[in-house]
């Protein structure tokens, strides 16, 4: 089984958000960028599949050189092969298209990705990719379970959960459940050595524009200080919410 | 070129969620000089959308759309974007419309937008502001796409009344199929989910152990509201992990977030942000949370929760 787990490379959740050029870029200043998480349950669950089955795992980012260590990162996690297509991720479509035309080239019975990557939450590659190749796609997925050609599958529901069943090729949006945070690998030293001498492959773009722009970034007003209300007077946290916030 | 919004269902029930999207979807049509359009499937009862300024209501019914299927979804409403020539899709953020969202996008070469908070602030080019970096910022995006599709970030926009008449026509549509089958679902039963909850109640390891969450769920009873926790306290398994709200949980977008003896991680603050007033009750005064919150109560769980939830429901008996 061949699968090729998309890796977005996303500012650090700690990360101090900050907007450069005239509030149109993203600050990468003093910023450490890591697998999005919602990836790397996808590449853990990869794993599994590759110890337990025997598939290989190729990695694949849209970006510039910037994203090549957290894809280094990603081989030495235990990803076969690397691929980079040498361009700057405009938008969610643009993104979607790079790796479907790549897919084109290099066929894949499972394609994992995340459910948004947690900095531009734009939530649409895999099911883009999934429209574009005309495959299944199951998002929010929290079990993945192959046996030969057979693929069982938990959906996040709003409210609860759903089983699903279908065959490859398959895409999904992975997220916690996958696998859980204490599986997480993190590389050991005979893991980052071998990283180094597996292939990371640099491709041309494939020629398309995005279709959205990010004309400028905000961040939020300050917050006005937290009104504190006192434990013993609950009654008066009640009228606020009901009278202030208008919220009860 | 119309705007369409697609109202979800459950069980034949319009959703809650709808009556917003109806209001926005009907500012966007007024700003674009042009028409209304609302698309219902599998549901029986369609008139409330009337008094939300709604004209036009298309509905499908159809047996076999009575499993949610994001490709048969999708597909259905590409066919009632071509058939009123609609340029704008207006979609709910429930993790369905979620789902079908791309490969709708994919399907009638359409832009996506999600998480967007507001009316578009220009028309030319199509600029639309939308949450980003996990809300956290925000930022305008402009659109290059002959079709749009929108997802608003639920309680963002809120209620608009305005009481219509509304023209109904029946669409008929043929449903394909693919290999991919929905067997079951579990819903947790007589509880409100976190998407559909304007309150939701949520509690921390503050707590100290899943035998005091009779006080968390009382207040939520009395409140009508959702229950979630923190991510620590579904890790140890106090809480299943469906009420996990946070960077890698569920995100929270209600109108009230109580956070009770959570201490405020980035995490936890990142996926609970877009909720609109936040109010804290913990017992450490140097707890992050107060610095995110509107209103605090600095005090001992065991001691405030219970003696809200009777002020609550003494204050729920004369305003009911």
């Amino acid at each position: 089984m061949k699968i090729l787990v998309c890796i977005s490379h996303v500012p650090d959740t700690t990360s101090k958000i900050n907007f450069t050029d005239g509030d149109t870029k993203f600050d990468t200043q003093g910023v450490q960028f890591v697998i999005n998480p919602n990836d790397e349950f996808g590449l853990t669950r990869a794993m599994w599949l590759k110890e337990k089955q025997g598939a290989s795992i190729d990695v694949i980012n849209v970006g510039n050189s910037s994203s090549e260590p957290t894809l280094r990162k990603a081989l030495a996690i235990g990803a076969d092969k690397a691929i980079r297509i040498d361009a700057d991720p405009l938008d969610g479509y643009f993104v979607a298209k790079q790796i479907s035309e790549y897919v084109k080239t290099s066929s894949y019975d499972l394609i994992i990705a995340g459910r948004e990557s947690i900095d531009y939450n734009g939530a649409m590659v895999p099911g883009l990719i999934a429209g574009f190749l005309k495959i299944n796609y199951v998002t929010n997925c929290t079990k993945l379970e192959i046996d030969n050609e057979k693929v069982e599958l938990d959906r996040e529901i709003d409210g609860g959960k759903e089983t699903l069943n279908c065959t490859l090729p398959l895409i999904i949006g992975g997220q916690k459940g996958l696998v859980e945070e204490s599986d997480l690998r993190i590389p050991n030293m005979r893991g980052i050595m071998q990283a180094r001498q597996k292939p990371l492959e640099v491709l041309e773009a494939f020629d398309c524009s995005s279709n959205t722009k990010t004309i400028k970034f905000y961040k939020p007003e300050p917050k006005q200080a937290v009104k504190l209300v006192s434990a013993d007077n609950l009654d008066e946290l009640i009228n606020l919410l009901h009278n202030e916030a208008k919220v009860l | 070129m119309s705007v369409l919004t697609y109202i979800e269902s459950s069980n034949g029930k319009i959703k809650k969620n709808s009556f917003e999207l109806a209001s926005y979807s009907c500012e966007l049509a007024k700003l674009l000089n042009t028409d209304v359009v609302a698309l219902t499937i599998n549901s029986e009862d369609v008139n409330e959308l009337s008094n939300y300024g709604i004209t036009k209501i298309i509905k499908v019914n159809n047996d076999s759309l009575n499993k949610f299927k994001a490709s048969t979804f999708a597909d259905v409403i590409s066919k009632a974007v071509n058939h009123t020539n609609s340029n704008y899709i207006v979609l709910s953020s429930s993790l369905d419309s979620k789902y079908l969202a791309p490969l709708l996008a994919a399907g009638i070469n359409a832009a996506y937008v999600n998480n967007v908070i507001g009316l578009p602030s220009s028309l030319a080019p199509f600029t639309i502001k939308r949450t980003a970096f996990t809300n956290k910022a925000f930022s305008d995006s402009s659109i290059n796409s002959d079709k749009t599709i929108i997802g608003l970030s639920s309680n963002s926009f809120g209620l608009i009344e305005n009481s219509v008449q509304s023209e109904i026509e029946e669409l008929n549509v043929e449903v394909e199929n693919s290999d991919l089958t929905v067997n079951s679902s579990e819903k947790v039963s007589g509880q409100i989910s976190i998407a559909d909850a304007d309150i939701v109640v949520s509690a921390g390891r503050g707590m100290k152990g899943p035998e005091n969450w009779n006080l968390i769920e009382d207040l939520a009873g009395t409140l009508g509201a959702a229950t979630a926790c923190s991510k620590p306290v579904s890790d140890m398994g106090w809480r299943p992990h469906s009420e996990h709200v946070g960077q890698t949980g569920k995100p929270v977008a209600t109108n009230l977030y109580i956070a009770i003896g959570i201490s405020g991680a980035i995490q936890h603050l990142a996926g609970i942000n877009s909720s609109k007033i936040k109010v804290v009750i913990n017992n450490d005064p140097e707890a992050p949370f107060f610095k995110a919150a509107d209103y605090g109560v600095i005090g001992d769980a065991f001691d405030v929760v219970p003696r809200l939830n009777e002020k609550l429901k003494e204050f729920k008996a004369q305003n009911s």
